[in-house]
Protein backbone atom coordinates (compact mmCIF):
# COMPACT_ATOMS: atom_id res chain seq x y z
CA UNK A 1 0.00 0.00 0.00
CA UNK A 2 1.29 3.54 -0.89
CA UNK A 3 1.14 6.54 1.60
CA UNK A 4 -1.51 8.63 1.40
CA UNK A 5 -1.32 11.42 -1.03
CA UNK A 6 -2.65 14.71 -1.07
CA UNK A 7 -4.54 15.22 -4.26
CA UNK A 8 -5.76 18.33 -5.95
CA UNK A 9 -9.99 18.45 -6.40
CA UNK A 10 -9.53 19.50 -9.83
CA UNK A 11 -6.88 19.46 -12.49
CA UNK A 12 -6.74 23.17 -12.75
CA UNK A 13 -5.38 23.42 -8.55
CA UNK A 14 -1.34 23.04 -8.76
CA UNK A 15 -0.17 21.91 -5.19
CA UNK A 16 3.56 22.71 -6.31
CA UNK A 17 4.63 22.14 -2.15
CA UNK A 18 2.33 24.26 -0.61
CA UNK A 19 2.96 26.96 -3.28
CA UNK A 20 -0.51 26.15 -4.60
CA UNK A 21 -1.98 28.15 -7.48
CA UNK A 22 -4.45 27.66 -10.25
CA UNK A 23 -3.03 26.97 -14.04
CA UNK A 24 -5.22 27.85 -16.55
CA UNK A 25 -4.63 26.81 -20.56
CA UNK A 26 -4.17 30.46 -22.33
CA UNK A 27 -5.25 31.27 -25.93
CA UNK A 28 -1.86 31.92 -27.38
CA UNK A 29 -3.45 34.25 -29.72
CA UNK A 30 -6.02 36.40 -27.92
CA UNK A 31 -4.74 35.04 -24.03
CA UNK A 32 -8.10 34.38 -23.02
CA UNK A 33 -8.10 31.60 -19.96
CA UNK A 34 -10.26 28.49 -19.71
CA UNK A 35 -10.04 26.00 -17.05
CA UNK A 36 -10.96 22.69 -18.95
CA UNK A 37 -9.76 21.69 -22.86
CA UNK A 38 -10.80 23.56 -25.95
CA UNK A 39 -10.06 22.85 -29.78
CA UNK A 40 -10.51 26.09 -30.63
CA UNK A 41 -10.62 29.31 -28.38
CA UNK A 42 -14.24 30.53 -27.63
CA UNK A 43 -12.97 33.85 -28.04
CA UNK A 44 -11.09 33.99 -31.69
CA UNK A 45 -11.81 30.68 -32.30
CA UNK A 46 -7.58 30.03 -32.79
CA UNK A 47 -6.11 26.41 -32.00
CA UNK A 48 -3.11 26.91 -30.05
CA UNK A 49 -3.17 26.82 -26.20
CA UNK A 50 -0.35 27.16 -23.46
CA UNK A 51 -0.03 26.25 -19.59
CA UNK A 52 -0.56 29.03 -17.87
CA UNK A 53 0.17 29.94 -13.85
CA UNK A 54 -2.30 32.02 -12.40
CA UNK A 55 -2.06 34.57 -10.07
CA UNK A 56 -3.37 33.93 -6.31
CA UNK A 57 -4.64 37.54 -5.80
CA UNK A 58 -7.91 38.88 -6.81
CA UNK A 59 -10.67 40.94 -7.15
CA UNK A 60 -14.28 39.68 -5.57
CA UNK A 61 -16.76 39.85 -8.21
CA UNK A 62 -19.72 38.70 -7.36
CA UNK A 63 -21.28 36.11 -4.23
CA UNK A 64 -24.00 34.93 -2.94
CA UNK A 65 -25.10 33.16 0.33
CA UNK A 66 -26.35 29.74 -0.05
CA UNK A 67 -28.78 28.45 2.65
CA UNK A 68 -30.20 25.86 0.81
CA UNK A 69 -28.26 23.69 -1.17
CA UNK A 70 -28.17 20.02 -2.88
CA UNK A 71 -28.34 17.48 -0.37
CA UNK A 72 -24.91 16.51 1.73
CA UNK A 73 -23.73 20.09 1.04
CA UNK A 74 -23.09 22.01 4.39
CA UNK A 75 -24.95 24.96 4.47
CA UNK A 76 -24.66 28.34 4.65
CA UNK A 77 -21.47 28.84 2.87
CA UNK A 78 -20.70 31.87 0.52
CA UNK A 79 -19.84 31.33 -3.24
CA UNK A 80 -18.18 33.92 -4.67
CA UNK A 81 -16.71 34.97 -8.11
CA UNK A 82 -13.16 36.04 -8.61
CA UNK A 83 -11.04 38.11 -11.04
CA UNK A 84 -7.57 37.23 -10.41
CA UNK A 85 -4.98 39.12 -11.22
CA UNK A 86 -3.38 39.34 -15.27
CA UNK A 87 -6.15 37.40 -15.99
CA UNK A 88 -8.58 34.59 -15.12
CA UNK A 89 -12.00 34.45 -13.74
CA UNK A 90 -12.66 31.60 -11.45
CA UNK A 91 -15.56 30.47 -8.99
CA UNK A 92 -14.81 28.99 -5.14
CA UNK A 93 -16.00 29.78 -1.74
CA UNK A 94 -15.37 32.80 0.49
CA UNK A 95 -13.92 31.51 3.52
CA UNK A 96 -13.11 32.16 6.62
CA UNK A 97 -16.24 35.11 6.62
CA UNK A 98 -18.94 34.59 8.53
CA UNK A 99 -22.22 34.22 6.43
CA UNK A 100 -23.58 37.76 6.96
CA UNK A 101 -23.57 39.97 4.00
CA UNK A 102 -22.14 43.16 5.61
CA UNK A 103 -19.30 40.77 6.52
CA UNK A 104 -18.51 40.37 2.82
CA UNK A 105 -16.22 42.83 0.92
CA UNK A 106 -18.24 43.04 -2.22
CA UNK A 107 -15.12 44.58 -5.04
CA UNK A 108 -12.21 43.64 -2.40
CA UNK A 109 -9.30 42.08 -2.60
CA UNK A 110 -8.69 38.40 -2.04
CA UNK A 111 -6.27 35.69 -1.75
CA UNK A 112 -6.25 31.56 -2.41
CA UNK A 113 -6.16 29.37 0.07
CA UNK A 114 -6.35 25.60 0.29
CA UNK A 115 -7.88 22.82 2.40
CA UNK A 116 -8.55 19.55 2.83
CA UNK A 117 -12.02 19.14 1.08
CA UNK A 118 -12.39 15.30 1.87
CA UNK A 119 -10.58 12.44 2.67
CA UNK A 120 -10.58 8.98 0.73
CA UNK A 121 -10.99 5.25 2.23
CA UNK A 122 -6.86 5.21 1.67
CA UNK A 123 -5.99 8.06 3.39
CA UNK A 124 -5.65 10.81 0.41
CA UNK A 125 -6.86 13.81 0.81
CA UNK A 126 -8.40 16.00 -1.65
CA UNK A 127 -7.37 19.48 -1.91
CA UNK A 128 -9.53 22.36 -2.63
CA UNK A 129 -9.21 25.83 -2.70
CA UNK A 130 -11.18 28.81 -1.83
CA UNK A 131 -10.75 32.52 -1.15
CA UNK A 132 -10.33 34.88 1.86
CA UNK A 133 -10.02 38.27 2.28
CA UNK A 134 -6.50 39.51 1.19
CA UNK A 135 -6.38 42.07 4.72
CA UNK A 136 -6.99 38.68 6.54
CA UNK A 137 -3.84 37.17 4.87
CA UNK A 138 -1.92 40.62 5.70
CA UNK A 139 -2.66 40.09 9.58
CA UNK B 1 -40.13 40.35 -46.03
CA UNK B 2 -43.43 39.08 -45.25
CA UNK B 3 -45.15 39.24 -41.40
CA UNK B 4 -46.03 36.41 -39.42
CA UNK B 5 -49.27 36.68 -37.29
CA UNK B 6 -50.42 35.29 -34.45
CA UNK B 7 -53.73 34.37 -34.86
CA UNK B 8 -54.37 32.17 -32.04
CA UNK B 9 -53.02 32.43 -28.62
CA UNK B 10 -53.92 29.93 -24.80
CA UNK B 11 -52.77 28.97 -21.69
CA UNK B 12 -53.76 26.90 -19.15
CA UNK B 13 -53.58 27.59 -15.29
CA UNK B 14 -50.11 27.08 -14.10
CA UNK B 15 -49.90 25.00 -10.85
CA UNK B 16 -50.08 21.84 -9.94
CA UNK B 17 -51.90 19.52 -12.16
CA UNK B 18 -51.64 16.32 -10.13
CA UNK B 19 -54.31 14.18 -12.48
CA UNK B 20 -52.96 15.23 -15.82
CA UNK B 21 -50.47 14.58 -17.62
CA UNK B 22 -47.86 16.59 -19.88
CA UNK B 23 -49.73 15.67 -23.09
CA UNK B 24 -53.61 16.69 -21.22
CA UNK B 25 -51.79 19.95 -20.62
CA UNK B 26 -50.39 20.42 -24.19
CA UNK B 27 -53.98 19.37 -26.04
CA UNK B 28 -55.85 21.74 -23.75
CA UNK B 29 -53.44 24.28 -25.01
CA UNK B 30 -53.16 23.57 -28.48
CA UNK B 31 -56.75 22.99 -28.98
CA UNK B 32 -57.95 26.36 -27.37
CA UNK B 33 -55.34 27.73 -29.99
CA UNK B 34 -56.35 26.56 -32.66
CA UNK B 35 -60.32 27.33 -31.89
CA UNK B 36 -59.04 30.86 -31.23
CA UNK B 37 -57.97 31.27 -34.54
CA UNK B 38 -60.62 29.51 -36.47
CA UNK B 39 -58.78 26.83 -37.53
CA UNK B 40 -58.39 22.95 -36.79
CA UNK B 41 -55.65 19.87 -37.19
CA UNK B 42 -55.95 19.45 -41.01
CA UNK B 43 -55.11 23.44 -41.81
CA UNK B 44 -51.96 23.00 -39.51
CA UNK B 45 -48.57 22.25 -41.44
CA UNK B 46 -45.67 22.90 -38.80
CA UNK B 47 -45.78 21.96 -35.30
CA UNK B 48 -43.28 22.73 -32.92
CA UNK B 49 -43.23 21.68 -29.26
CA UNK B 50 -41.01 23.19 -26.04
CA UNK B 51 -40.70 20.77 -23.36
CA UNK B 52 -37.61 20.20 -20.94
CA UNK B 53 -38.35 17.41 -18.92
CA UNK B 54 -39.48 15.02 -21.57
CA UNK B 55 -37.15 16.44 -24.28
CA UNK B 56 -36.60 13.12 -25.50
CA UNK B 57 -40.04 11.78 -25.42
CA UNK B 58 -40.92 12.69 -28.74
CA UNK B 59 -43.61 14.79 -26.78
CA UNK B 60 -44.76 16.70 -30.69
CA UNK B 61 -45.41 13.49 -32.03
CA UNK B 62 -47.61 11.98 -28.62
CA UNK B 63 -49.15 15.43 -29.02
CA UNK B 64 -50.35 14.70 -32.40
CA UNK B 65 -51.69 11.50 -31.70
CA UNK B 66 -53.89 13.12 -29.15
CA UNK B 67 -55.23 16.16 -31.06
CA UNK B 68 -54.59 14.58 -35.22
CA UNK B 69 -52.40 12.74 -36.44
CA UNK B 70 -52.11 14.58 -40.09
CA UNK B 71 -48.52 13.48 -40.60
CA UNK B 72 -47.10 17.15 -40.75
CA UNK B 73 -43.38 17.52 -39.70
CA UNK B 74 -43.30 18.48 -36.03
CA UNK B 75 -39.68 19.64 -34.24
CA UNK B 76 -39.29 18.76 -30.07
CA UNK B 77 -37.18 21.55 -28.84
CA UNK B 78 -35.22 22.32 -25.63
CA UNK B 79 -33.18 25.00 -24.87
CA UNK B 80 -33.44 24.92 -21.03
CA UNK B 81 -35.50 28.21 -19.98
CA UNK B 82 -35.42 29.65 -23.47
CA UNK B 83 -37.18 26.74 -24.66
CA UNK B 84 -41.01 28.22 -25.57
CA UNK B 85 -38.98 30.83 -27.06
CA UNK B 86 -37.08 28.62 -29.36
CA UNK B 87 -40.07 26.46 -30.72
CA UNK B 88 -42.03 30.15 -31.79
CA UNK B 89 -38.72 31.00 -33.25
CA UNK B 90 -38.33 27.81 -35.37
CA UNK B 91 -42.12 28.05 -36.65
CA UNK B 92 -41.56 32.23 -37.46
CA UNK B 93 -38.55 30.89 -39.29
CA UNK B 94 -40.61 28.11 -41.14
CA UNK B 95 -43.33 30.30 -41.93
CA UNK B 96 -41.14 33.53 -43.10
CA UNK B 97 -39.21 31.39 -45.19
CA UNK B 98 -42.35 30.70 -47.08
CA UNK B 99 -42.09 26.51 -46.38
CA UNK B 100 -45.69 26.62 -44.40
CA UNK B 101 -48.13 28.86 -43.93
CA UNK B 102 -49.88 27.58 -40.38
CA UNK B 103 -47.77 26.51 -37.63
CA UNK B 104 -48.72 25.39 -34.56
CA UNK B 105 -46.30 26.04 -31.38
CA UNK B 106 -46.84 24.34 -28.21
CA UNK B 107 -45.20 24.86 -24.71
CA UNK B 108 -46.02 22.22 -21.99
CA UNK B 109 -44.52 20.95 -18.76
CA UNK B 110 -45.72 18.57 -16.11
CA UNK B 111 -43.07 19.21 -13.29
CA UNK B 112 -44.74 18.47 -10.21
CA UNK B 113 -42.57 19.96 -6.52
CA UNK B 114 -39.63 18.25 -8.15
CA UNK B 115 -37.27 20.97 -5.35
CA UNK B 116 -34.36 22.73 -6.69
CA UNK B 117 -33.64 22.24 -9.98
CA UNK B 118 -30.18 20.17 -10.15
CA UNK B 119 -30.34 19.58 -6.92
CA UNK B 120 -30.95 15.75 -6.70
CA UNK B 121 -28.38 15.33 -8.97
CA UNK B 122 -25.16 17.20 -7.79
CA UNK B 123 -24.69 15.90 -4.26
CA UNK B 124 -21.35 15.59 -3.21
CA UNK B 125 -19.88 12.47 -4.14
CA UNK B 126 -19.28 9.29 -2.11
CA UNK B 127 -16.56 8.28 -3.92
CA UNK B 128 -14.61 5.71 -1.30
CA UNK B 129 -11.22 6.36 -3.60
CA UNK B 130 -10.06 9.04 -5.67
CA UNK B 131 -10.11 9.59 -8.76
CA UNK B 132 -10.21 12.62 -11.53
CA UNK B 133 -13.19 12.28 -13.66
CA UNK B 134 -14.61 14.21 -16.23
CA UNK B 135 -12.88 17.65 -18.12
CA UNK B 136 -11.60 19.03 -14.79
CA UNK B 137 -10.29 15.93 -13.39
CA UNK B 138 -12.30 16.97 -10.20
CA UNK B 139 -11.90 13.51 -7.66
CA UNK B 140 -15.13 14.94 -5.46
CA UNK B 141 -18.06 16.92 -6.76
CA UNK B 142 -17.70 20.53 -6.56
CA UNK B 143 -21.25 21.92 -6.22
CA UNK B 144 -20.57 23.94 -2.54
CA UNK B 145 -17.47 23.33 -2.38
CA UNK B 146 -16.11 25.31 -5.16
CA UNK B 147 -18.86 27.68 -5.33
CA UNK B 148 -22.33 27.04 -6.40
CA UNK B 149 -23.99 26.52 -10.15
CA UNK B 150 -27.49 26.10 -8.83
CA UNK B 151 -29.74 28.39 -10.20
CA UNK B 152 -30.87 30.45 -6.75
CA UNK B 153 -27.01 31.03 -6.63
CA UNK B 154 -26.20 31.68 -10.39
CA UNK B 155 -28.93 34.49 -10.16
CA UNK B 156 -27.77 35.83 -6.69
CA UNK B 157 -23.88 36.20 -8.10
CA UNK B 158 -25.70 37.52 -11.47
CA UNK B 159 -27.24 40.62 -9.14
CA UNK B 160 -24.13 40.91 -6.66
CA UNK B 161 -22.26 41.87 -9.50
CA UNK B 162 -24.73 44.16 -10.64
CA UNK B 163 -24.95 45.64 -6.97
CA UNK B 164 -21.28 45.69 -7.28
CA UNK B 165 -21.19 48.09 -10.16
CA UNK B 166 -24.00 50.37 -9.69
CA UNK B 167 -25.09 50.29 -5.96
CA UNK B 168 -28.50 48.45 -5.98
CA UNK B 169 -29.74 47.02 -2.74
CA UNK B 170 -31.37 43.91 -1.43
CA UNK B 171 -34.17 45.84 -1.03
CA UNK B 172 -34.29 47.13 -4.36
CA UNK B 173 -34.03 43.26 -5.64
CA UNK B 174 -37.45 42.47 -3.04
CA UNK B 175 -39.48 45.43 -4.47
CA UNK B 176 -39.25 43.13 -7.67
CA UNK B 177 -40.84 40.37 -5.89
CA UNK B 178 -43.65 42.62 -4.31
CA UNK B 179 -44.50 44.00 -7.40
CA UNK B 180 -44.69 40.70 -9.45
CA UNK B 181 -46.75 38.82 -6.63
CA UNK B 182 -48.93 41.99 -6.24
CA UNK B 183 -49.74 41.39 -10.31
CA UNK B 184 -50.73 37.97 -10.01
CA UNK B 185 -53.43 38.53 -8.20
CA UNK B 186 -55.24 39.71 -10.85
CA UNK B 187 -54.59 36.78 -12.78
CA UNK B 188 -56.88 34.04 -12.66
CA UNK B 189 -54.01 31.70 -14.39
CA UNK B 190 -50.85 32.37 -12.15
CA UNK B 191 -49.89 29.45 -9.81
CA UNK B 192 -49.83 31.68 -6.92
CA UNK B 193 -52.35 35.05 -6.36
CA UNK B 194 -51.37 36.09 -2.95
CA UNK B 195 -49.85 39.65 -2.54
CA UNK B 196 -46.60 39.90 0.30
CA UNK B 197 -45.58 43.44 1.89
CA UNK B 198 -41.37 44.48 1.21
CA UNK B 199 -40.98 43.11 4.79
CA UNK B 200 -42.52 39.72 4.57
CA UNK B 201 -40.37 39.05 1.47
CA UNK B 202 -37.61 40.31 2.75
CA UNK B 203 -37.44 38.09 6.15
CA UNK B 204 -39.32 34.90 3.84
CA UNK B 205 -36.75 31.80 4.15
CA UNK B 206 -33.40 32.90 2.71
CA UNK B 207 -32.18 30.55 -0.51
CA UNK B 208 -29.05 32.43 -1.78
CA UNK B 209 -28.70 35.80 -0.53
CA UNK B 210 -30.44 38.55 -2.12
CA UNK B 211 -33.45 36.34 -2.83
CA UNK B 212 -35.74 34.66 -0.39
CA UNK B 213 -38.04 31.87 -1.05
CA UNK B 214 -40.40 34.47 -2.18
CA UNK B 215 -37.82 35.88 -4.79
CA UNK B 216 -37.75 32.74 -6.57
CA UNK B 217 -40.13 31.67 -9.26
CA UNK B 218 -41.55 27.85 -8.70
CA UNK B 219 -41.82 24.52 -10.37
CA UNK B 220 -44.85 24.23 -11.98
CA UNK B 221 -47.12 22.06 -14.24
CA UNK B 222 -48.53 23.86 -17.49
CA UNK B 223 -48.89 24.63 -21.16
CA UNK B 224 -49.32 27.48 -23.63
CA UNK B 225 -50.15 27.49 -27.49
CA UNK B 226 -49.67 29.98 -30.78
CA UNK B 227 -51.20 29.23 -33.70
CA UNK B 228 -49.06 31.18 -36.01
CA UNK B 229 -50.18 32.29 -40.01
CA UNK B 230 -48.23 33.70 -42.54
CA UNK B 231 -49.32 37.33 -43.99
CA UNK B 232 -51.17 35.32 -47.60
CA UNK B 233 -53.03 32.83 -45.27
CA UNK B 234 -54.12 35.99 -42.89
CA UNK B 235 -55.27 37.90 -45.64
CA UNK B 236 -57.59 35.13 -46.51
CA UNK B 237 -59.29 35.28 -42.51
CA UNK B 238 -62.66 36.26 -41.49
CA UNK B 239 -61.89 40.09 -40.64
CA UNK B 240 -63.44 39.80 -37.39
CA UNK B 241 -60.48 37.58 -36.56
CA UNK B 242 -57.69 39.14 -39.07
CA UNK B 243 -58.86 41.91 -36.72
CA UNK B 244 -57.65 40.37 -33.40
CA UNK B 245 -54.46 39.00 -35.02
CA UNK B 246 -51.05 40.05 -33.55
CA UNK B 247 -47.90 40.89 -35.58
CA UNK B 248 -44.86 39.13 -35.17
CA UNK B 249 -42.36 42.20 -35.62
CA UNK B 250 -39.26 40.54 -33.77
CA UNK B 251 -38.34 37.45 -33.43
CA UNK B 252 -34.72 36.70 -32.20
CA UNK B 253 -32.64 34.02 -30.73
CA UNK B 254 -29.48 34.53 -29.60
CA UNK B 255 -26.37 32.27 -27.44
CA UNK B 256 -24.04 33.50 -25.50
CA UNK B 257 -20.76 34.78 -26.74
CA UNK B 258 -17.42 35.07 -25.44
CA UNK B 259 -16.99 37.44 -22.50
CA UNK B 260 -14.32 36.38 -19.87
CA UNK B 261 -16.17 35.72 -16.93
CA UNK B 262 -18.77 33.58 -18.92
CA UNK B 263 -17.33 30.12 -17.76
CA UNK B 264 -17.00 30.91 -14.22
CA UNK B 265 -20.51 32.80 -13.87
CA UNK B 266 -22.88 32.55 -16.91
CA UNK B 267 -23.24 35.83 -18.32
CA UNK B 268 -26.86 36.63 -18.61
CA UNK B 269 -26.32 40.56 -20.05
CA UNK B 270 -24.78 40.11 -23.19
CA UNK B 271 -26.96 37.36 -24.94
CA UNK B 272 -29.99 39.54 -23.85
CA UNK B 273 -28.58 43.06 -24.90
CA UNK B 274 -27.32 41.69 -28.19
CA UNK B 275 -31.35 39.96 -28.55
CA UNK B 276 -32.65 43.55 -27.70
CA UNK B 277 -30.66 45.23 -30.27
CA UNK B 278 -31.70 43.06 -32.76
CA UNK B 279 -34.95 42.94 -31.91
CA UNK B 280 -35.35 47.03 -31.66
CA UNK B 281 -33.96 47.12 -35.05
CA UNK B 282 -36.02 44.80 -36.56
CA UNK B 283 -39.03 45.93 -35.19
CA UNK B 284 -38.19 49.49 -35.76
CA UNK B 285 -39.03 50.53 -32.40
CA UNK B 286 -37.19 51.79 -29.39
CA UNK B 287 -37.74 50.63 -25.26
CA UNK B 288 -39.58 53.84 -25.39
CA UNK B 289 -42.53 52.34 -27.70
CA UNK B 290 -42.71 49.53 -25.61
CA UNK B 291 -46.59 49.59 -23.58
CA UNK B 292 -45.68 46.04 -21.37
CA UNK B 293 -42.76 43.86 -21.11
CA UNK B 294 -42.68 40.03 -19.82
CA UNK B 295 -39.30 39.61 -19.12
CA UNK B 296 -37.42 36.47 -17.79
CA UNK B 297 -37.63 36.62 -13.42
CA UNK B 298 -36.90 33.52 -12.92
CA UNK B 299 -35.27 35.46 -9.72
CA UNK B 300 -36.02 38.69 -8.53
CA UNK B 301 -32.39 39.46 -8.91
CA UNK B 302 -32.71 38.52 -12.75
CA UNK B 303 -35.68 41.48 -12.94
CA UNK B 304 -33.80 44.25 -11.90
CA UNK B 305 -30.78 43.18 -14.55
CA UNK B 306 -32.96 42.69 -17.39
CA UNK B 307 -34.70 45.89 -17.07
CA UNK B 308 -30.94 47.78 -17.95
CA UNK B 309 -30.32 44.92 -20.24
CA UNK B 310 -33.62 45.85 -22.40
CA UNK B 311 -33.07 49.34 -22.30
CA UNK B 312 -35.92 49.85 -20.42
CA UNK B 313 -34.05 52.50 -18.01
CA UNK B 314 -30.92 54.40 -17.64
CA UNK B 315 -27.72 52.23 -18.20
CA UNK B 316 -26.96 51.44 -14.11
CA UNK B 317 -30.47 52.61 -13.16
CA UNK B 318 -32.44 49.34 -12.72
CA UNK B 319 -32.70 50.18 -8.73
CA UNK B 320 -33.92 53.47 -9.06
CA UNK B 321 -36.59 52.57 -12.27
CA UNK B 322 -38.13 49.76 -9.92
CA UNK B 323 -38.32 52.98 -6.87
CA UNK B 324 -40.32 54.91 -9.57
CA UNK B 325 -42.77 52.25 -9.42
CA UNK B 326 -42.67 52.83 -13.42
CA UNK B 327 -42.73 48.83 -14.14
CA UNK B 328 -46.00 48.19 -11.63
CA UNK B 329 -48.94 47.69 -14.29
CA UNK B 330 -50.06 51.36 -13.27
CA UNK B 331 -46.49 52.61 -14.26
CA UNK B 332 -44.85 54.36 -17.21
CA UNK B 333 -43.86 50.64 -18.55
CA UNK B 334 -45.15 47.48 -17.15
CA UNK B 335 -43.09 44.80 -16.86
CA UNK B 336 -44.70 41.27 -15.69
CA UNK B 337 -48.42 42.28 -15.01
CA UNK B 338 -48.88 38.56 -15.40
CA UNK B 339 -47.06 38.09 -12.07
CA UNK B 340 -44.34 37.14 -14.08
CA UNK B 341 -42.38 33.34 -13.55
CA UNK B 342 -42.15 34.73 -9.28
CA UNK B 343 -45.56 34.30 -9.44
CA UNK B 344 -47.23 32.92 -12.40
CA UNK B 345 -45.27 30.16 -11.96
CA UNK B 346 -42.39 28.95 -15.12
CA UNK B 347 -43.18 25.17 -16.33
CA UNK B 348 -40.17 25.00 -18.59
CA UNK B 349 -41.08 24.79 -21.65
CA UNK B 350 -44.32 26.46 -21.68
CA UNK B 351 -43.04 29.71 -20.13
CA UNK B 352 -42.03 31.02 -23.33
CA UNK B 353 -44.60 30.58 -25.50
CA UNK B 354 -47.01 32.27 -22.31
CA UNK B 355 -44.66 34.89 -22.59
CA UNK B 356 -46.44 35.51 -25.58
CA UNK B 357 -49.66 34.84 -25.23
CA UNK B 358 -49.35 37.57 -22.54
CA UNK B 359 -48.29 39.89 -24.53
CA UNK B 360 -50.47 39.12 -27.30
CA UNK B 361 -53.83 38.79 -25.09
CA UNK B 362 -53.08 42.72 -23.79
CA UNK B 363 -52.02 44.12 -27.47
CA UNK B 364 -55.62 42.11 -28.58
CA UNK B 365 -57.44 44.02 -25.51
CA UNK B 366 -58.75 40.87 -23.72
CA UNK B 367 -56.69 40.75 -20.34
CA UNK B 368 -59.81 41.28 -18.23
CA UNK B 369 -58.88 42.87 -14.45
CA UNK B 370 -55.18 43.34 -15.43
CA UNK B 371 -55.65 44.73 -18.81
CA UNK B 372 -52.82 47.55 -19.86
CA UNK B 373 -55.05 49.80 -21.24
CA UNK B 374 -54.62 50.70 -24.85
CA UNK B 375 -51.23 48.66 -25.66
CA UNK B 376 -50.12 48.44 -28.90
CA UNK B 377 -46.40 47.91 -29.20
CA UNK B 378 -45.25 44.64 -26.42
CA UNK B 379 -41.82 42.56 -25.54
CA UNK B 380 -41.78 39.10 -24.42
CA UNK B 381 -38.29 37.95 -23.06
CA UNK B 382 -36.52 34.81 -22.11
CA UNK B 383 -33.46 33.27 -21.07
CA UNK B 384 -31.83 29.71 -20.63
CA UNK B 385 -29.13 29.00 -18.85
CA UNK B 386 -26.33 27.79 -21.24
CA UNK B 387 -27.01 30.22 -22.63
CA UNK B 388 -30.08 31.06 -24.88
CA UNK B 389 -31.85 34.20 -25.51
CA UNK B 390 -35.62 34.55 -27.06
CA UNK B 391 -36.97 38.19 -27.91
CA UNK B 392 -40.22 38.47 -29.66
CA UNK B 393 -41.76 42.05 -30.18
CA UNK B 394 -45.58 41.82 -30.83
CA UNK B 395 -48.03 44.83 -32.45
CA UNK B 396 -51.84 44.99 -32.61
CA UNK B 397 -53.15 44.97 -36.04
CA UNK B 398 -53.61 48.35 -37.51
CA UNK B 399 -57.27 48.95 -37.83
CA UNK B 400 -59.10 48.21 -40.81
CA UNK B 401 -55.66 46.71 -41.74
Amino acid sequence: MTAPRKIPMVSYLALDDGAAHLVGQRCTHCGAIFFDRRNGCASCGETDFAAAPLASDGTLLAFTIVHRAAPKVPVPYISAVVQLDGGGVIKANLVGVPSDPAAVDLGGRVHLTTFVAATDDDGNEAIGFGFTPAAAVEA
Amino acid sequence: MSSVWIAGAAMTAFGRHRDRDLIDLGAEAAMAAMRDAGVTIHDVGLLAVGNAYEASGMVAQRLLKQIGQTGIEAYNVFNACATGASAVRIAHLAIEAQQVDVALVVGAEQMGKMGMLGAANKARGDKQVFEPAGRFGAVIGTEGVLGTGLMPGVFAQAGTDYARQHGVTFEQFAKVAVKNHAHSVLNPLAQYRTKYSLDEIMSAEMIAYPNTVLMCCPTGDGAAALLLLSERRRAAMDPAQRARSVKIAASVLTTDPYTPTGHAQPDINTLTRDAARRAYELAGVGPDDLDLVELHDCFATAELLHYDNLGLCEPGGAGAFIDSGAPWRDGRLPVNVSGGLISKGHPIGATGVAGLYEVATHLRGEAGDRQVDGATVGLAHVIGLGSACGIHILERAALGS
